[in-house]
């Protein structure tokens, strides 16, 4: 199957001519009337059996999304149903926003696939009635009195095909639960609904497969601890090289103040490994007791977009190695959805954890008050604080040949709250930062359109129009202020942003925030730096300059 | 067939009470019906309330939107991401008495070079707000039909809903603005294509029914004038519980209250429980603290993981070999 997404320009005149409900389109059919179609780039692979049996899960076998048959087992409504029935018992919020949706519309154009693809059923209310028609059918009396007349309709494999379609086409961004007057969070209707699917054995791999190889490895790219240690170890001669700077991580170090968590992306991909570089750099520059982890070797948690019981075993890691490690508190790195379960879930399935210390910043001695239970820091809120307090020397000019703007990941400007720590560590780090428009950033920011597991290869179409609201406001200010660098703190960002700019915006380039730490720090004795960490050309910075000192 | 099904039945709805009070069954609809459909109204709602309470919230996930407490040179947001109790009352109060979230509302537009372009957009806000305060106020104006004498604040109400003092009896603001915005909220329903889409018979059939009632009181006060002096005593009848039979009153007395009773009767199974439901969505009424304070969940499962001394016996050789350290050495072998 194709791997790629439409042609852009077929895709653009598609947005400029071609008819859609977000335009207006008065023709539009009701989306119950309209058959879900499983066509080239719209859908991800499905679990394979061996991943599906490694983990216990239901039904393994080999299948495709596009198969007529799904080859469901028998009695597989039932199963449906009755994990429908536990999970309206286990959340409120599930059952909730079952019964008090008004059907406002306030939702409807906030969500970044609809915005790209125009499909009625990429509504957030109508992504979430798509399982709602299902309940009232089943729970409610009214539904099973008047059936249709009252939105309600049978579990079919139709359905379940639908479901499978369009709860993958919601990244869990929460962008409409910001818009909606009862706080309604599709998140919250497709987690419930991926763990649905999960039972009816309709898993894609790119999910399973990274928290199969989570589970026996310690992180979703299934490297093994010599292999991390040697990858980390190849990253300490790259910034030997450009810096002439040995920095000294260390594995697995019983003792250590400090367990160091970051998504593993940042190790293994590029463009993350810089991130990983800047990380490694800050640490040695200020001299900090830490050691890095080959077990809990991932902070990233693709369990979250499969159950929660899975979300809760890959989590459980963490603190399962803090507590053997004997560190006092958790630093953890750059990511998105990893900081939405180390914030608002990890405590709560995993904790308590009271063989750590309240987190105390060796180097400031500023108590991370709102971290003292789950006693994990996010760096942003370290790195924001160590040079809030001075501690950092930094010369912003070293980021000169960047324009920066910032793309606030969904999870943490959603999840946590997060909106000013990264602002100003990027303000002082770089000279030029640049906003993109109102109603695109903060809490009301766009998803990079491949978030909860879906930034896979096969799904390039669906992921270049989900993106297409986010790049679209990068397009903004790169046509406005020559921007040409795309800031995030997420590993799922620096993973999809590349393609994503490639496509909507070439000569956009994507970049983790502690990768401009790095370029920008100044460490002691270091040689002089005329390119930054990804061996790109930095403007030469005039010799005059105080920090730049002697050597002439 | 979702916009004429339910205008078919508020007009059938309708012209039963008709009907019915016609043929002289004034003590079914006047009394029978009115204490049933309170019991349904009282018993469901709580029964509503309860189903959903009895469901925990494991996990504490408000979505945030502002700027969480952090260190503390960070200019927080308690009103958008609340830390503690106090913010949490705020942030609802906004919710309840003002729909902030919805006031935050804005109108996306693919212009015709492929850019999409975000307006502010503020209309169903107001008219959410117009008619829901309205109905407030046309409902507490209702109280001078339950007491003997009318209370206070009814007063003050009345005198402020009715400052234009046009027309006899004088006109009360609300009952123009109720009509009004119920109006707009049918018709964008009708007009925008988007909402065509996502509505259902449900989404039209309380908002003709409470159409309904707003027009049959209106007619009752303005136009058709029915015995006002009847009507109080009718209700307060009802309200000291005497099972008296009514006197005669119009009609269309009759109509509006039983539209009355088949809303309040249709409310707890309704999407109309958002009354209820808003106060409970755990997405604003919970404190983005959950890294200071732990949460609970009752139902935590337990989860067999793969502990590191199990990864450790799988790679215990590779891991020696990298110099890593490790809890248990290679069992001496062969030599």
């Amino acid at each position: 199957m194709s791997t790629n997404p439409p042609k852009i320009a077929e895709l653009k005149a598609e947005y400029e001519n071609a008819p859609s409900l977000l335009k207006g389109d008065s023709s539009a059919k009701e989306w119950l009337d309209i058959p879900v179609e499983f066509r080239d780039g719209n859908w991800c692979h499905a679990a394979k059996p061996e991943v599906i049996e490694n983990l216990g899960f239901n039904n393994p076998r080999k299948w495709s999304p596009d198969d007529p048959d799904w080859q469901l087992e028998e009695g597989w409504q039932q199963i449906v149903l009755a994990g429908m029935k536990e999970r309206l018992g286990q959340f409120r919020s599930f059952k909730l926003f079952m019964d008090i949706c008004v059907r406002c519309g306030a939702c409807s154009d906030k969500c970044h696939f609809f915005l790209g693809t125009g499909d009625p059923k990429n509504m957030p209310v109508v992504r979430a009635e798509l399982l709602r028609s299902v309940y009232r059918h089943e729970f409610t009396w009214s539904g099973k009195l008047l059936k249709g007349l009252v939105g309600a309709r049978p579990l079919t494999e139709e359905v379940l095909k639908e479901w499978f379609m369009y709860f993958h086409q919601c990244t869990e961004c929460r962008r409409c639960s910001v818009f909606c007057p009862f706080g309604i969070d599709t998140a919250e209707v497709t987690l419930v609904g991926r763990e649905l699917l999960n039972l009816a054995g309709a898993n894609i791999n790119w999910i399973t497969k990274p928290v199969s190889d989570c589970s026996r490895t310690g992180n979703h790219l299934g490297i093994e601890p010599h292999t991390f240690k040697s990858v980390v170890e190849s990253l300490v001669e790259d910034i030997e090289d450009q810096t002439g700077i040995t920095v000294n991580p260390t594995f697995n170090r019983k003792g250590a103040e400090i367990l160091f968590i970051t998504p593993s992306g940042d190790v293994f991909g590029d463009p993350g490994i810089y991130t990983m570089m800047g990380y490694l750099m800050l640490f040695e520059h200020i001299g900090l007791d830490y050691t890095l982890s080959t077990y809990a070797s991932e902070g990233g948690n693709f369990g979250y977009f499969t159950s929660n019981q899975t979300a809760k075993k890959l989590n459980a890691k963490m603190y399962h190695e803090a507590e053997r490690l004997g560190v006092k508190w958790i630093l953890g790195g750059e990511c998105g959805h990893m900081w939405r379960v180390v914030h608002q879930y990890m405590d709560t399935m995993n904790g308590p954890a009271d063989f750590m210390e309240e987190p105390v910043s060796p180097i400031t001695g500023t108590k991370f008050r709102n971290a003292t239970s789950t006693k994990m820091v996010h760096i942003a809120e370290f790195t924001a604080d160590l040079i809030h307090q001075n501690k950092l020397k930094l010369d912003p000019r070293r980021n000169d040949h960047l324009k920066t703007t910032f793309h606030d990941s969904c999870n943490i400007a959603r999840g946590m709250g997060m909106m000013e720590e990264p602002r100003y560590v990027l303000r002082n780090v770089c000279n030029s930062f640049n906003e993109m428009p109102e109603h695109t950033i903060r809490e009301e920011t766009f998803c990079c359109g491949s978030g909860s597991g879906l930034n896979t290869d096969e799904y390039m179409d669906i992921r270049m129009r989900g993106g297409f609201p986010r790049a679209n406001a990068v397009k903004h200010v790169k046509d406005k202020f020559d921007v040409n660098a795309l800031v995030a703190i997420c590993a799922i960002d620096r993973a999809s942003l590349p393609p994503l700019m490639n496509y909507w915006n070439p000569g956009v380039q994507v970049y983790g925030l502690h990768e401009l730490v790095g370029n920008a720090l100044v460490m002691d004795g270091e040689e002089e730096r005329s390119e930054d960490l990804r061996e790109d050309d930095m403007l030469e910075i005039e010799t005059e300059s105080p920090v730049q000192e002697d050597d002439a | 067939m979702k916009v004429v099904y339910p205008l078919i039945a508020v007009i059938f709805l309708s012209a039963v009470a008709f009907a019915g009070v016609s043929a002289g069954l004034d003590y079914l609809f006047g009394v029978i019906i009115p204490y049933f459909a309170l019991f349904v109204f009282l018993s469901g709602f709580v029964w509503r309330i309860y189903d959903w309470v009895k469901s925990p919230v494991p996990f504490r996930i408000p979505t945030t939107s502002g700027q969480a407490k952090s260190l503390e040179w960070i200019k927080k947001n308690e009103l958008e991401s609340p830390s503690g109790f106090w913010g949490v009352v705020g942030r609802m109060s906004l919710e309840v008495l003002f729909f902030r979230s919805l006031f935050r509302n804005t109108k996306a537009e693919m212009a015709e070079d492929a850019t999409l372009a975000y307006a502010s957009s503020k209309w169903l806000w107001m008219a959410g707000m117009i008619f829901h305060w309205s109905l407030l106020v046309i409902v507490l104006r209702h109280y001078r039909f339950f007491l003997a004498s009318v209370p206070g604040f009814v007063e003050l109400l009345e005198s402020v809903d009715g400052f234009l003092q046009i027309t006899l009896p004088t006109l009360y603001l609300t009952d123009l603005l109720v009509v009004v915005a119920l109006t707009f909220l049918v018709l964008r329903r009708l007009v925008s294509v988007q909402l065509r889409v996502i509505s259902l018979s449900t989404d039209f059939f309380p908002l003709f029914l409470i159409l309904a009632i707003a027009l049959s009181g209106i007619s009752m006060r303005y136009l058709d004038k029915v015995d006002v002096v009847a009507v109080k005593n009718l209700v307060q009848g009802l309200t000291s519980f005497s099972f008296a039979a009514p006197a005669e009153i119009g009609a269309i007395f009759y109509v509006h209250l039983f539209l009355v009773c088949v809303l309040a009767m249709y409310f707890p199974s309704s999407k109309l429980m958002h009354m209820g439901g808003i106060f409970l969505s755990p997405t604003r009424n919970l404190a983005n603290n959950s890294r200071e304070k732990r949460h609970i969940n009752p139902w935590n499962p337990d989860v067999k993981i793969r502990t590191y001394a199990e990864y450790e016996d799988e790679f215990r050789e590779k891991m020696i070999k990298a110099d890593l350290p490790v809890e248990k050495q290679l069992p001496a072998e062969k030599e």
